[in-house]
C-alpha cells in the first residue's frame, strides 16, 4: 500500500549540552607564533568573561555523530518530492556548492581593493544583466537578503520615486491571496494596507481594483501568477489602471518560475519586482535561508536602486557611491554574494532554452497532479493554472479531516506535505507544487499516496486524523509549545 | 503526461495567456554549458580576485579557520535541501539543531532566549530598534558613531519611514570609546534604545554597564552590537543590555565578498513576545518524547500581516548551522583559547604600531598614518592586503586606518606590515 516507506532504525540524540564532559574539545590550534597576552591586563578585569557556562565539550567524532544523526531526523529535496506551494522546492545542483567554495570568490573580503575583487564583481554584474533579461527590466539590484527584504527595498523605491515627485502617497492595495510578507512590507514602509477580495476566478477583479485606484494609491503589490497558480489574465489592464493614476506596480516575484522565457513581467507593465533567488534559481532552502532577493526596475526607478552600485569603468568593474537619490542601504555590504554565485551558475547551466524547458516542465508537472488528483479533491477555482494549484479539503473535512489532517498523513507515505491552509482565500487549502525536477514516476507516487488518503478518510478516517504513525516524532503539540515557551536548554536544577 | 493531460504540446498550457504578454523570442542568454565549463569559468573568475594574499582587513567580516567539519555538515542533504521547518515530525534534525543555536548564543550572550537568526548583522540593528520602539513605545533612537557606519546607514534606511529619528553620539577622541558625557546631553524622555557596539567599530571594548546605566536612568533600553563574535570567548557577556543584535560570520562563515552571513537577535523573557524572526520551542509530541517546533507565530507575516513583529520570513538556518557546528568543534576551551590567540595576535601587531586610540581593544586598532593609502600600496606588492582607510567613514580619521588580525595572521606578516610605519 504504502509504497514509499518502510519503518527503519533512526537513532535517538541527545543535545549537544546532555552528551558534554568538561575537557573535551573538537578542534586543535596552531601554538601560538607570538607572545601570549594575558586578557585581564589587555581588556581589565571587568570586560573579560569567566568561562562560558554550560557551553558544549565535545569530541570531534562526538560532534559529527550528534550532526549526522540529526540529520536523518529530516526530510530534504534529495530525499523525494518536497511539493510546498509557493516555496518552489527544486532540485539544487551540486555544481553550485562547489563553485561557491573557489579560494578567490568564498574568502574574498568586502572591503579588498577593487583591482583584486574584479572576478567577483563581474560575477554579480553578469547575474545582474541575466535577471534583467530574464524578468525584462532594465536594472538589477542584488542586495536585499531575500524576497520578504526585496520587497522592502523595492516599495521604498516606489516610495522615493513619488516623493521626489512632491507626495510618498498613503496606501497600498494588495490581494487577499497574497503572501503575508506583503501587507508586512508595506508596514514597515509606512505605508497602510487595502485588502482587495479576488473574484471567483481566483483573479484580481479589476472593476474593483479600477474603483479603489486614486492619488493616493502608491502601488499595487501583485504576485502573477497569484499563489493559486493562476496568471493575472488582465494585467496589461491593471498596468493600465494603475499608472493612469501615477500609481506603480509592484511584481511579488515569488512565483517566476512559472514564466521565465515564456512572459516577462518587464513587459507586461511592472515597474519593479523582486526575484527569490532560492526559489527561481535553485540556491538550496537550507532548512530556511539563506535566501537572496534581487529587485529589478524600470528605468524611471534606476536613480533610487540601494547603494553601492556596480558601475563599468575603464580599468574594470567599480562600486559607485554618489548616488544622491538613491534610498541607501537595506543591508551591509552588497548582499548574499554567495547566493548570486550559485543562481550563475544555474543560469549558465540551464541557457536560454533550458530556463524555458525548466519553466515548460514545471507547468507540466503541475497540471499533470492536478488533473489526476481533481476526480478525489476539492478546486475550488477552476481558471487554468501555471506551476502549482490549490485545493481545498471541503470533501474530506465532512468526514472530519482537514488540510494538515491530510498532510501529516501524506508524511506516512513518504513525502513532505503539500503547503497548508495557505492561501488564506481558500479555506482548508492545500497548495501543490511540484517543480520541473520531479519525474513522473515520483509523481505517480504522490498520486497515489493522496487518492490512497482520499479513501482512508471514507474507510478508516482515524488513520488520517492521527497520522503520522510511521515517524519517530509523532504529531507535534505545538499549542504547548507557544503556551509555555521554552526557547533555551537549562541545566536540571541539582 | 501530455496525453493525460489531453494537449499535444506543452505550449497549449500556456495558451490562456493573452498573447500581448508572451515573449515571442529566446531569451538571449547563452547556451547550456557543461559541469565542467562552469567550474572552469567559476575558477577563472576566483583568480581574478585575492587568491593567496594574506589581509588585515576586518571591519565587520573577519578572516577565521573554518574547520572541516562545518562543510561537512552543512552539505548533508537534508540540512542543505530541506525548508523551514513547518512541519515538525519531519524536521526534527533542523529544529533541533535551531534550539542549541539558540542555548548556545543566549550562553554567549547572557540573554535569556534568542531567535533562530536575522539576514545578517546590519539588518539586526534596525529590526532591534523596531523591537525597542514597540516595547517602549517612544520613538527616539541614539546610535552611537562608533558603531559600523553601513550597520548605521542600514538603520536610517529602515528608520526614514517609521517616524523613527536617529541621533548619533559621539566617541571619545581619546579612547575611541563612547562619550558617555554626550550619550547622558542627548538622551531624553523620548528615547526607545541606545545602541552601541562593543567591540566598537574601531575595536574597542565598551563599558556596557555605564551605558546600560544611563539608557535604564532615562527609561531606554540598551542595545547591544556586536560584529566581532569570537570576541564572546573573552570579553565580559554584555548581561545589562536589554536586546543584543549581532552578526555570527566569524563563526566559520565564510567572508564570501559580505554575504551571506546570520545575523541574531537575543534579549530578555519578558520581551520575547516583541522580538522578529523565527523562534524554535521545546514541546512533546503525543508518544510523550520531547521534540521541538516553530512557535510563537503570533507574532510573524504569515499570522499577523501587516500587524506582525516584522515582515522576516525566511531565516538564515544554514548559515546558523554553520556557526553551531563551529561552536561546537571549538566548544567551551576552544573558543577561549581561540579569543585568545585573537588578542594576542593583535597586540603582537599594535604594539609596534602608532594606535589613534588609547581604549582596551580585543582584534582590531586603529592607526595613524599620514597616508593609508601609500602603506595599502605597498603591502599590495608584498601579496597583503592591509587595513582600512577611514577617511571615507570619517572625514576626521582621514590619516588613520583600521586593521585586523586573527588566529590566522602569521607573525611574519605581522612584521612586515609593523616595518612599513617604522621611520
Amino acid at each position: 500500500m504504502i509504497k514509499k516507506v518502510r519503518p527503519h532504525v533512526n537513532q535517538n540524540e541527545l543535545l549537544l549540552f546532555e552528551r558534554s564532559s568538561p575537557g573535551k574539545r573538537g578542534y586543535q590550534l596552531p601554538p601560538l607564533d607570538v607572545p601570549a597576552v594575558d586578557p585581564v591586563s589587555a581588556l581589565g578585569a571587568q570586560n573579560t568573561r569567566a568561562e562560558i557556562a554550560d557551553f558544549p565539550e565535545v569530541s570531534e567524532v562526538e560532534a559529527i555523530r550528534h550532526f549526522t544523526r540529526l540529520s536523518t531526523h529530516n526530510y530534504a529535496i534529495d530525499l523525494g518530492l518536497y511539493p510546498l506551494g509557493s516555496c518552489t522546492m527544486k532540485y539544487n545542483p551540486r555544481v553550485n556548492e562547489q563553485v561557491a567554495r573557489m579560494d578567490g570568490l568564498a574568502w574574498a573580503h568586502p572591503y579588498q581593493p577593487e583591482s583584486l575583487a574584479q572576478g567577483i564583481m563581474q560575477v554579480m554584474a553578469t547575474l545582474e544583466q541575466m535577471l534583467a533579461e530574464i524578468a525584462g527590466m532594465d536594472a538589477v539590484t542584488l542586495q536585499p537578503a531575500a524576497g520578504a527584504h526585496g520587497e522592502f527595498t523595492g516599495i521604498l523605491m516606489v516610495r522615493a520615486w513619488l516623493q521626489s515627485q512632491g507626495h510618498p502617497r498613503k496606501k497600498l492595495l494588495i490581494p487577499d491571496s497574497a503572501h503575508g510578507t506583503n501587507p508586512a512590507t508595506a508596514a514597515m514602509a509606512g505605508y497602510a494596507v487595502e485588502n482587495i477580495q479576488s473574484n471567483a476566478m481566483g483573479m484580481v477583479d479589476v472593476e474593483q481594483l479600477a474603483r479603489m485606484v486614486d492619488e493616493d494609491v502608491a502601488a499595487l503589490m501583485l504576485t502573477n501568477p497569484n499563489t493559486l497558480g493562476v496568471f493575472e489574465e488582465h494585467i496589461t489592464r491593471i498596468a493600465g489602471i494603475l499608472h493612469a493614476k501615477g500609481a506603480q506596480l509592484y511584481i511579488d516575484g515569488a512565483n517566476m518560475n512559472a514564466l521565465v522565457g515564456i512572459a516577462r513581467p518587464g513587459d507586461f507593465g511592472a515597474d519593479v519586482m523582486h526575484l527569490n533567488l532560492h526559489k527561481t534559481f535553485s540556491t538550496p532552502h537550507g532548512g530556511g535561508g539563506p535566501g537572496s532577493g534581487p529587485v529589478a526596475v524600470k528605468q524611471h526607478l534606476i536613480p533610487f536602486l540601494p547603494k553601492p552600485r556596480l558601475t563599468r569603468r575603464n580599468d574594470g568593474w567599480s562600486w559607485n557611491y554618489d548616488l544622491p537619490q538613491s534610498i541607501g542601504r537595506v543591508r551591509a555590504f552588497y548582499g548574499n554574494v554567495g547566493m548570486h554565485i550559485r543562481a550563475l551558475a544555474y543560469i549558465m547551466a540551464h541557457g536560454g532554452d533550458g530556463l524555458r524547458n525548466a519553466t515548460l516542465d514545471a507547468v507540466l508537472n503541475s497540471n499533470y497532479l492536478r488533473v489526476l488528483l481533481e476526480p478525489y479533491y476539492d478546486l475550488p477555482h477552476q481558471a487554468p493554472t501555471l506551476h502549482e494549484c490549490v485545493f481545498s479539503d471541503a470533501r474530506q473535512a465532512r468526514r472530519g479531516a482537514r488540510t494538515g489532517d491530510i498532510a501529516k498523513r501524506l508524511i506516512d507515505y513518504g513525502f513532505h506535505p503539500y503547503t497548508v491552509s495557505f492561501p488564506l482565500i481558500v479555506p482548508g487549502a492545500m497548495m501543490i507544487e511540484p517543480t520541473e525536477t520531479e519525474s513522473k514516476a515520483e509523481l505517480d507516487l504522490f498520486v497515489d499516496a493522496l487518492i490512497s488518503i482520499a479513501k482512508e478518510i471514507e474507510e478508516s478516517p482515524d488513520l488520517v486524523l492521527n497520522a503520522p504513525h510511521d515517524t519517530r516524532t509523532s504529531r507535534v503539540d505545538e499549542v504547548t509549545a507557544a503556551r509555555k515557551p521554552i526557547l533555551r536548554w537549562k541545566p536540571e536544577l541539582k | 503526461m501530455l496525453r493525460v493531460l489531453g494537449i499535444d504540446s506543452l505550449d497549449h498550457l500556456f495558451a490562456h495567456l493573452p498573447s500581448e504578454v508572451r515573449l515571442n523570442r529566446p531569451l538571449n542568454i547563452p547556451a547550456g554549458k557543461s559541469e565542467y565549463e562552469i567550474i572552469d569559468y567559476f575558477r577563472a573568475r576566483g583568480a581574478e580576485c585575492a587568491e593567496g594574499y594574506a589581509s588585515f582587513l576586518g571591519a565587520g567580516v573577519y578572516r577565521h579557520y573554518r574547520p572541516v567539519l562545518v562543510d561537512t555538515v552543512v552539505s548533508r542533504s537534508e540540512f542543505l535541501t530541506s525548508y523551514t521547518p513547518y512541519q515538525a515530525e519531519i524536521s526534527q534534525g533542523t529544529l533541533t539543531t535551531i534550539f542549541e543555536f539558540q542555548t548556545m548564543l543566549c550562553q554567549l550572550t547572557g540573554m535569556e532566549v534568542a531567535n533562530a537568526s536575522m539576514y545578517d548583522g546590519s539588518t539586526a540593528v534596525p529590526e532591534a530598534a523596531m523591537m525597542a520602539m514597540r516595547l517602549t513605545g517612544r520613538d527616539r533612537i541614539l546610535v552611537a558613531r562608533s558603531v559600523h557606519p553601513e550597520y548605521r546607514e542600514v538603520l536610517s534606511t529602515y528608520a526614514r519611514h517609521q517616524g523613527m529619528p536617529v541621533v548619533e553620539v559621539d566617541y571619545e577622541i581619546e579612547t575611541g570609546a563612547l562619550d558617555a558625557s554626550d550619550l547622558d546631553k542627548k538622551i531624553d524622555g523620548q528615547t526607545a534604545a541606545v545602541i552601541i557596539q562593543s567591540p566598537n567599530f574601531f575595536g574597542i571594548v565598551e563599558e556596557v554597564r555605564r551605558a546600560a546605566g544611563i539608557a535604564h536612568r532615562n527609561g531606554a533600553l540598551l542595545i547591544y552590537v556586536f560584529s566581532e563574535a569570537v570576541s564572546l570567548g573573552l570579553v565580559e557577556p554584555p548581561g545589562d543590555a536589554d536586546i543584543v543584535a549581532g552578526e555570527l560570520q566569524s563563526f566559520a562563515i565564510s567572508p564570501s565578498y559580505g554575504g551571506p552571513f546570520a545575523g541574531i537577535i537575543a534579549t530578555k523573557e519578558k520581551f520575547m513576545r516583541q522580538m522578529p524572526g523565527r523562534v524554535v520551542g521545546e514541546t512533546k509530541d503525543t508518544r510523550g518524547n520531547r521534540a521541538f517546533c516553530l512557535t510563537l507565530a503570533a507574532r510573524e507575516q504569515h499570522i499577523r500581516r501587516e500587524k506582525a513583529t516584522s515582515n522576516i520570513c525566511t531565516n538564515q538556518a544554514l548559515v546558523a548551522l554553520m556557526a553551531t557546528v563551529f561552536m561546537t568543534v571549538y566548544g567551551k576551551q576552544g573558543l577561549r583559547e581561540l579569543a585568545e590567540q585573537n588578542l594576542s595576535k593583535a597586540h603582537y601587531l599594535a604594539q609596534k604600531l602608532p594606535l589613534r586610540f588609547s581604549g582596551p581593544f580585543f582584534n582590531e586598532f586603529v592607526v595613524s598614518t599620514p597616508s593609508p593609502d601609500a602603506i595599502n600600496h605597498s603591502l599590495l606588492e608584498q601579496g597583503i592586503i592591509g587595513g582600512l582607510p577611514l577617511g571615507r567613514y570619517y572625514p576626521e580619521l582621514e590619516n588613520s586606518m583600521l586593521l585586523c588580525a586573527t588566529e590566522m595572521s602569521r607573525r611574519h606578516e605581522m612584521d612586515t606590515v609593523a616595518q612599513l610605519f617604522t621611520p
